[in-house]
């Protein structure tokens, strides 16, 4: 494994989040959670659930997957682009989550909200779902079963590929 | 006149959405080679995470990305061919429902915008269709993912805006919304016509073979110079910065009228998913 890459244990530790700077390379292992758009609104919208799972140190991966075909825990799982759920971060923070995993930019408000609530943004890799999906060990729906591809889903995964894209210092790669 | 089963049209389309979802673009393959061999880690980096999911994708079965996407589909429909054993419509729909069902792909539309309840069943598609001259029916299937497709925009530009107008207003749109798209990128140009049929050009540009150079001189530099210019943006691969934003600009043009300058633009993700099949009759 290259040295510059970072294993990391879920839940994580506040630390550890805080030692880490963009441009690192981490491995994520451990139980997190995807969701996004409709799953996020149930959680956070109108009436909202709040958090249906221990967020505390918890990862969140903004994806839905694809269905597991026979002999397989989960079929295409990669990121969806982070920007369509950024009204629904600073709840998340505000519940104890400490990295968000997703595609693409978000702007300098969710930035700023990252930096302060000690959360990580990290970055995996758009369009990758196939290869991603071999990190996966199991994925359940945890929540929300009627929203179909949209359920919120436990995965466990093992070493887990990202990049740190924003840190909790104010480091943030998509500003160039 | 010959006769063509429906049923043959399910079937046709049940097949390409499972092998456009199953298997990479070659084309696409090759600029990803080049990308990995090219400038930058990050970038290297990337392009072989997207050669390797290729790999994954082909021999696990999983699609290549888990948006699997609205299916397009485009017919011409020859007008001497007789259709037979049902409604085409229906057909090209059991077509859709048969493949996200078998193929273990993700059912990603919701049955109205607003309600957005889930179909279940990856339906409806999107479907264009043309009676031409002839006894034979061209079937392109096209599934489009929302990460890009949401990267789209359309202008109704004014004539003096003229061709640096649409360039601006490219590059304007990759600007705004590129980096979410999945760089590197496809882009469909339609120019001229209404507003509707603008978009209808953009999009049917992205059934076109990658990097396919339009055949016109004067079009052909736009599609050169709209791709140099917006891989001087600095989006690069995953809006990381580095290495290629855009892999190809693929122009389709109409005419319009005096006051108008329509241009559309449809981006398209580096899983360029488009397949076709002449199918004759009886």
């Amino acid at each position: 494994m290259k040295k510059n890459k970072v294993s990391l244990t879920l839940p994580l530790d506040a630390e550890i989040v805080g030692s880490l700077r963009v441009g690192q390379r981490v491995l994520l292992s451990g139980t997190m959670y995807s969701a996004r758009d409709a799953a996020c609104a149930l959680m956070f919208g109108e009436d909202g659930t709040g958090v249906p799972f221990p967020a505390e140190g918890g990862a969140i991966y903004f994806a839905g997957p694809s269905p597991a075909p026979p002999g397989r825990p989960v079929g295409s799982l990669g990121p969806t682009s982070s920007y369509r759920m950024e009204p629904f971060i600073p709840d998340l923070i505000s519940a104890g989550i400490r990295a968000i995993i997703g595609k693409g930019s978000v702007g300098e408000k969710t930035a700023r909200a990252l930096r302060d609530g000690g959360c990580i943004y990290l970055a995996a890799t758009g369009g990758a779902g196939a290869l991603l999906s071999r990190a996966v060990e199991t994925c359940q729906v945890a929540a929300f079963p009627e929203l179909g591809a949209e359920a919120l889903h436990r995965l466990e995964v093992a070493f887990f590929p990202a990049l740190v894209a924003i840190d909790a210092a104010g480091g943030n790669l998509f500003r160039g | 006149m010959p006769e063509l089963d429906v049923s043959r049209i399910s079937a046709e389309v049940a097949r390409l959405c499972q092998q456009v979802n199953l298997e990479a673009d070659p084309a696409v393959l090759e600029c990803l080679e080049r990308e990995k061999r090219g400038k930058g880690e990050r970038a290297r980096a990337f392009a072989a995470d997207l050669l390797a999911n290729a790999v994954a994708a082909r021999e696990d079965r999983v699609p290549i990305c888990q948006d699997t996407g609205m299916v397009v589909v485009f017919l011409e429909l020859g007008q001497d061919l007789h259709l037979t054993g049902g409604d085409l419509e229906e057909a090209v729909q059991a077509g859709v429902r048969k493949a996200y069902h078998e193929g273990y792909l993700r059912k990603s539309v919701v049955d109205d915008p607003l309600r957005r309840k889930n179909t279940g069943d990856n339906t409806p598609a999107v479907m264009h269709t043309r009676i031409v001259p002839g006894s034979k029916l061209r079937l392109t299937v096209a599934p489009k993912g929302f990460g890009s497709e949401n990267a789209s925009a359309l202008a109704m530009l004014t004539p003096a805006q003229g061709r640096e107008g649409v360039i601006k207003f490219v590059l304007a749109t990759l600007r705004e919304k590129g980096a979410n798209a999945c760089p590197p990128l496809v882009l469909g140009i339609g120019i001229g016509g209404t507003m509707e049929k603008a978009a209808l050009l953009a999009k049917e540009a992205l059934t076109l073979p990658l990097g396919r150079a339009h055949p016109d001189p004067k079009y052909r530099a736009l599609e050169v110079e709209i791709v140099e210019r917006a891989n001087r943006l600095g989006i690069g691969m995953q809006g990381l910065g580095e290495g290629t934003a855009v892999l190809a600009a693929h122009i389709l043009e109409f005419p319009t009228h005096i006051a108008g300058l329509p241009v559309a633009v449809n981006t398209c993700c580096h899983v360029y998913r488009h397949a076709e099949v002449v199918l004759e009759g009886k």
